[in-house]
């Protein structure tokens, strides 16, 4: 299903709008997304940040932004856009402002902030039924202190704070399945390296009312240890092997936009990526990689029914 | 035409956020500010009040849609106490930063732990050095017109920084007091519409605010300039005071100083307690004490130069903190001797006092007992440790408390050895 004018690659934006030489590291992935977001939603913006990578990006006296910005604190973003549209509808009722000066309040947080520190503003904002749009850039870890685990931390992941052969313990927290329970207008989940899945989802998001959440998962050559040109590729294989699925929730459905067929190994994903090297050297950590493909697979195979084919991969077909 | 008629001081505030046509009010409810927000959100339903009240998941949160809707260009009103200030923190020295101009009412409570309910002026005084200006109330009808003042000295755009007016809780937030209400006429042309000049987010005119700095130059001029702005507050209030009373005929000066034109000693304190002290100034006049008053209530900036004035040829004061820091002593006990050391007519003799904690009362003998150590301490020469209020009979009824606790500790002990 898409009822957006974007059909194929084609009709992407060709004009870019968020200005260049950004202090963001080389091939950050949740940079490639905010670009092509940015480019759906146009200037008429104002983004409000919480404290994390993004927070470079406007760094006195220069903006890659040709809206407005505002940063708030790590908490309270989706307040500071409370903030903004209430007194933006308050001058637009006593038509203290033109039509035309209007703005669109778009959170901009990272994974720490989303998943932890500002899960509660943002529920809260979404229980008003705020007109905003939220992009969280998940790049799985606080990235820009030095990417120590967060909420957002996936299943054995090596981080600054989850050194030991194991990796991080823990289990990433279903942020879209937190944010849907809430009955939002539009909740989804993008990646940079499927532009036009990106594209249409924030198309739909823009032409909707109310809250509108996305999450985007950001490859981070840094924080994940991977060669900066290889951020695309690994954004791909995260969902050709179906470790992030491509989909929205709209009117109580979740839909998933792309189908991983044949869905591949998650090995492929993991080997790629220095923060699993120690589940593949000195030996295979056969346990781990066992755990962290069962996952996935229980993910599709709850989704498409029970299937026959548990472990390895291309069990959906 | 001006109306006279019974209000608490919750309800005071809440009509000076009315009067002020507020646009716009982030809540949250908390004890002893509630009443505040309740008021506003009935008049906002009946359509009484032009105005979007909306109730937010923290202060935290309320704090931050304040400052964004300034920052946007519209009139906020908000209010806390407490707990709820201190939840803030983060954001009222980020808002304050932002130069965002709105009007805050906080309704002191001393702080946890041990939770209570009842006030004192230690969460007022954490957001001491956040960017907020402070006015501090001692009446019901002060707190109406500092409201109204506050967001003239807020919006001014010599300044442009948000505005804390405190009052204290229960002693002024549920006493009902005679207040005049000025008509809205006259509010209308004290206090005219909030001119956000370029501090506004359009889509014609895109702006970035608060943007990160890289280095401490960046970082130490913009404090400079906040820092520069709130002392501008001083010349500014003044200009401001003076309008009101030509427009409302009450006069709210930055410092109030009663009976200080022969004074010898003085009590220096602030917000509703001060009342007593102004009690026992009279009471010491009539045996007398040449004794007065100094009461500031512009708290920040601090009204150095006119505390200098009026301490100057004392003999000696009894500084009275509502507050304590812990490890130090009274913050005002600090503040007053920095302003006034090196001073060649100020008084040797400054002591000070901690009481008031807690909604712990000050009495009568009290007064009497500090003027007399202050005297004391004079003729000597030398100026005791600080003082903690508390007397024998209090010592005395804790000591029972205590004795209780100690017995259902015991007791509980025994019963769960035995089961």
């Amino acid at each position: 299903m898409n009822d957006t004018a974007f059909r194929r690659m084609k009709d992407l934006p060709s004009t870019h709008l968020l200005g260049t030489g950004t202090p963001m590291c080389a091939g950050c992935g949740g940079l490639e997304a905010l670009h092509q977001i940015y480019d759906v939603l146009g200037e008429r913006t104002v983004f409000v940040n919480a404290a994390g990578c993004m927070t470079l990006l406007s760094v006195y006296p220069f903006t890659p932004f040709r809206g407005s910005w505002l940063y708030a604190a790590m908490a309270s973003a989706p307040a500071g856009a409370q903030g903004i549209r209430d007194a933006l509808d308050i001058l637009l009722a006593h038509g203290r402002i033109r039509t035309e000066d209007d703005l669109q309040p778009v959170v901009l947080t990272g994974d720490g902030a989303a998943y932890g520190m500002g899960l509660s503003a943002t529920s809260g904002a979404i229980e008003r039924n705020l007109d905003f749009l939220y992009i969280c850039y998940d790049n799985e870890g606080y990235g820009n202190t030095g990417q120590q685990y967060s909420a957002a931390t996936p299943h054995a992941a090596r981080t600054s704070t989850s050194r030991g052969v194991h990796g991080y313990a823990g289990e990433k927290k279903d942020l879209f399945a937190i944010w849907a329970a809430h009955r939002p207008a539009y909740v989804a989940t993008v990646v940079g390296a499927e532009p036009l899945d990106l594209a249409r989802k924030v198309e739909t998001a823009k032409r909707l009312t109310g809250p509108r959440l996305i999450i985007a998962l950001a490859p981070c050559p840094t924080g994940w240890d991977f060669d900066p040109q290889d951020a695309v590729a690994i954004g791909k294989l995260a969902v050709k092997t179906g470790i992030w699925p491509l989909k929205e929730y709209r009117d109580g459905q979740i839909r998933h936009t792309k189908m991983p067929h044949p869905r591949l190994p998650v090995e492929g994903y993991l080997k790629r990526q220095g923060r699993f090297a120690h589940l593949f050297a000195p030996q295979r950590n056969e346990k781990l990689l066992r755990e962290i493909q069962s996952g996935v697979d229980r993910y599709w195979q709850q989704l498409e029914g029970i299937r026959a084919a548990p472990g390895g991969g291309g069990a959906c077909t | 035409m001006t109306q006279r008629i019974l209000l608490t001081g919750n309800g005071a505030a809440a009509w000076g956020a009315r009067l002020a046509r507020s646009d716009y009010i982030p809540a949250f409810p908390i004890t002893p500010q509630t009443e505040i927000i309740e008021s506003i959100a009935a008049w906002v339903e009946q359509g009484e009040m032009d105005a979007r009240l909306v109730t937010l998941e923290s202060e935290h949160s309320m704090v931050t849609a304040a400052g964004a809707a300034a920052a946007t260009g519209v009139r906020v009103f908000s209010a806390t106490s407490s707990q709820g200030l201190l939840y803030a923190m983060e954001m009222l020295y980020t808002v304050a930063g932002w130069r965002a101009p709105f009007v805050l009412v906080n309704v002191s409570r001393g702080l946890s732990a041990p939770i209570t309910l009842e006030p004192d002026h230690n969460d007022i005084l954490a957001a001491r050095d956040s960017g907020f200006l402070q006015l501090h109330c001692a009446t019901c009808q002060e707190v109406l017109d500092s409201v109204l003042l506050a967001f003239r000295l807020a919006e001014d755009r010599r300044i442009r920084l948000p505005v804390i007016v405190n009052l204290d809780g229960f002693y002024l937030s549920f006493t009902r007091e005679p207040v005049n209400l000025p008509d809205l006429g006259s509010v209308d042309s004290f206090l005219p519409p909030f001119d956000p000049e370029n501090i506004r987010f359009r889509a014609s005119a895109p702006i970035s605010q608060a943007v990160a700095v890289l280095g401490g130059s960046p970082y130490s001029y913009f404090r400079y300039e906040t820092h520069l702005a709130a002392l501008h507050g001083l010349g500014v209030y003044d200009e401001i005071a003076c309008d009101f009373a030509r427009t409302f005929g009450r006069r709210h000066p930055a410092v109030e100083s009663y009976r200080m034109d022969d004074a010898q000693w003085a009590f220096v304190m602030i917000g509703s307690f001060a009342t007593k002290a102004r009690e026992a100034v009279d009471r010491l006049r009539e045996i007398g004490w040449r004794i007065g008053l100094i009461r500031p209530r512009l708290l920040r900036p601090f009204p150095v130069s006119t505390l200098r004035h009026l301490c100057s040829g004392l003999r000696g004061a009894a500084v009275i903190d509502q507050n304590l820091s812990i490890g130090f002593g009274g913050v005002l006990h600090g503040e007053l001797c920095a302003a006034l050391y090196g001073e060649t007519k100020a008084p040797r003799t400054l002591v000070s006092f901690i009481g008031g904690l807690g909604g712990r009362d000050i009495s009568d003998e009290e007064f009497f007992e500090m003027a007399a150590v202050v005297r004391r301490a004079a003729d000597a020469g030398q100026t005791p440790a600080p003082r903690l209020l508390y007397t024998e009979d209090e010592l005395r009824e804790l000591r029972t408390l205590q004795a209780v606790a100690h017995s259902e500790r015991n007791d509980l002990g025994a019963r769960s050895k035995t089961t």
